[in-house]
């Protein structure tokens, strides 16, 4: 293999590149980003960078001097895929061609409709984006925050620790009931009550309304509230959209490669074509424990996976391999530290081992049938780690078996 | 200095030992039979790598997964971005003690984030 062209220059992507190296690859490595920014971390996006305690610069993924020795074409979006020769197609109709590709584009927010050229509506996604949030947080006002999932919890925890009065709806019971399941789910999100942010469940948003554009241009003038499914409007001076993301795929429609709500994998990241292998947010790979495809927009995965999928990609498949650890994430809400592993939708019972919810401070194990499937740390770092492993000692035993 | 931190018979391989010296300091026994000791902040925010996961010679934020070599506590990737300190281990009569680094250390910048984030503290 004399060049292999990685699509995707975020964790994923990085991750894939350094693997490569450190597997021993010393061909020709193109990094192809549809981003003009070199690989930067995002779970501070939607918290310490919207303060201000974490700067541009700090996000930086490449560590000082770091040196990988690839060719990176930054600002470039890929449009198509040629697989018979693996042909990487790029919106400014340039080619690349390699031995070896590794497909890492991630996902895209998704937007609230009505709110597209409105000022004030949000998503967090990108730097790009980041950037003008945290520019509309500076003014203080009313925030609107619409999801139930870690972005919308976060970006809530965050504005309220600025001083903005700030709403959280959702569609769920509770933030978060998809993920940590129901009664968790409602146990962590007491915190939003605690620390003053209002919290709407229950309902979903039809979309947003805007003010009269003042003339200048062609814009649509500022948000001024957010519309509710069941008919209330919620005035708002901002409005963020942590509505969950779709995986982008759309460059890789006909090419051949198989997709089913992202890059449909195997259990090492290998696709439907040889010499293509898919990493990160877009990527679906099997999963023994679910025996299904999913997709898991987790950092953690994002970073441990492209080494599985690189040593496929170099070895034609042939590479041994283990399972991989239990999908694995954390979430800073005012200032307590909540983590999780595992399967929440797997477990049939629930129970707290330690600790109390009413302290914000506990954890809870998931069980099937007794055996645990998932555990939920809030506030007890130490002892979620040794479920935590425990867990994926588990998980390697079912994938040798 | 030097500072007995618990005997070797007392601290298995694969697990971990915290010294509440000032900053704290954490001594692995490798799942290969090593001993090595670093501090035990991680670099990036107020957390105990001793309470981290601990795969051959790297240790895992048990936070936010930056791993730290234990040989060099050089981290591998953000949002760690600084190494942890090494210190020297001397093992005597059985007592693992640790030779404390001259070094300045790299300690988190106090958790200013987490109570801009926190609001109420």
């Amino acid at each position: 293999m004399k060049t292999v062209a990685i699509v995707g220059a975020s964790l994923a992507g990085l991750s894939a590149a350094r693997s490569l190296r450190v597997q021993g690859y010393d061909g020709r490595l193109l990094v192809i980003g549809d981003e003009s920014h070199r690989p930067y971390d995002r779970p501070p996006l939607s918290k310490e960078f919207l303060t201000g305690a974490v700067s541009e610069a700090e996000l930086a993924l490449e560590t000082d001097g770091e040196d990988l020795g690839a060719e990176w074409i930054l600002g470039a979006r890929a449009v198509g895929l040629g697989t018979r020769d693996r042909t990487v197609r790029l919106a400014d109709d340039r080619e690349v061609r390699a031995d070896g590709v590794v497909i890492a584009t991630g996902a895209t927010a998704r937007t609230l409709p009505g709110s597209d050229g409105l000022a004030g509506v949000h998503v967090v996604r990108t730097l790009d984006d980041a950037r003008a949030l945290r520019d509309d947080l500076a003014l203080g006002g009313r925030l609107m925050v619409v999801g139930g999932g870690f972005v919308g919890a976060e970006v809530a925890s965050t504005a309220r620790g600025m001083g903005l009065d700030v709403t959280l709806v959702v569609a769920g019971p509770t933030p978060l009931s998809g993920v940590l399941g129901p009664d968790m789910a409602a146990a962590v999100s007491l915190l939003h009550g605690d620390h003053g942010v209002r919290l709407l469940c229950g309902t979903g948003v039809r979309g947003v309304t805007g003010g009269p554009a003042d003339g200048s241009g062609t814009d649509r003038g500022r948000v001024t509230a957010v519309l509710l499914d069941d008919g209330r409007s919620i005035p708002a001076d901002i409005v963020v959209a942590g509505i969950g993301a779709t995986p982008c795929t759309g460059w890789l429609e006909g090419s051949g490669v198989a997709l089913d709500n992202g890059v449909r994998c195997g259990t090492d990241g290998t696709t439907s074509v040889p010499g293509v292998v898919a990493v990160g947010d877009c990527a679906a790979w099997y999963d023994p424990a679910l025996t299904d495809h999913r997709r898991i927009e987790h950092w953690t995965g994002a970073k441990e996976r492209p080494a599985t999928a690189v040593a496929a990609l170099l070895s034609g498949g042939t590479a041994p391999f283990a399972p991989p650890r239990p999908p694995y994430f954390w979430s800073d809400q005012y200032g307590v530290r909540i983590q999780f592993a595992g399967h929440a939708a797997q477990a049939d019972s629930v129970t707290v081992e330690d600790g109390d919810p009413a302290d914000r401070s506990f954890l809870a194990v998931y069980r099937r049938a007794g055996h645990p499937v998932a555990v939920l740390g809030v506030d007890r770092t130490k002892v979620f780690t040794r479920w935590r492993r425990q867990l994926a000692t588990a998980a390697a035993q079912a994938g040798v078996a | 200095m030097v500072i007995p931190a618990c005997r070797l018979d007392d601290l298995p391989r694969g697990e971990s030992h915290r010294l509440e010296t000032d900053p704290p300091v954490a001594v692995f026994h490798t799942e290969d039979g090593e001993i090595y000791a670093i501090d035990d902040t991680c670099t990036h925010q107020d957390a105990s790598l001793a309470d981290g996961w601990l795969e051959g010679c790297w240790v895992e934020c048990p936070l936010h997964a930056s791993k730290f070599d234990l040989r060099t506590g050089g981290a591998d990737a953000p949002p760690a971005r600084l190494p942890v300190r090494t210190h020297e281990v001397v093992i005597e009569d059985g007592v693992i003690h640790v030779v404390l680094s001259d070094a300045p250390p790299n300690l988190p910048p106090s958790c200013t984030a987490a109570r801009l984030i926190g609001g109420s503290a």
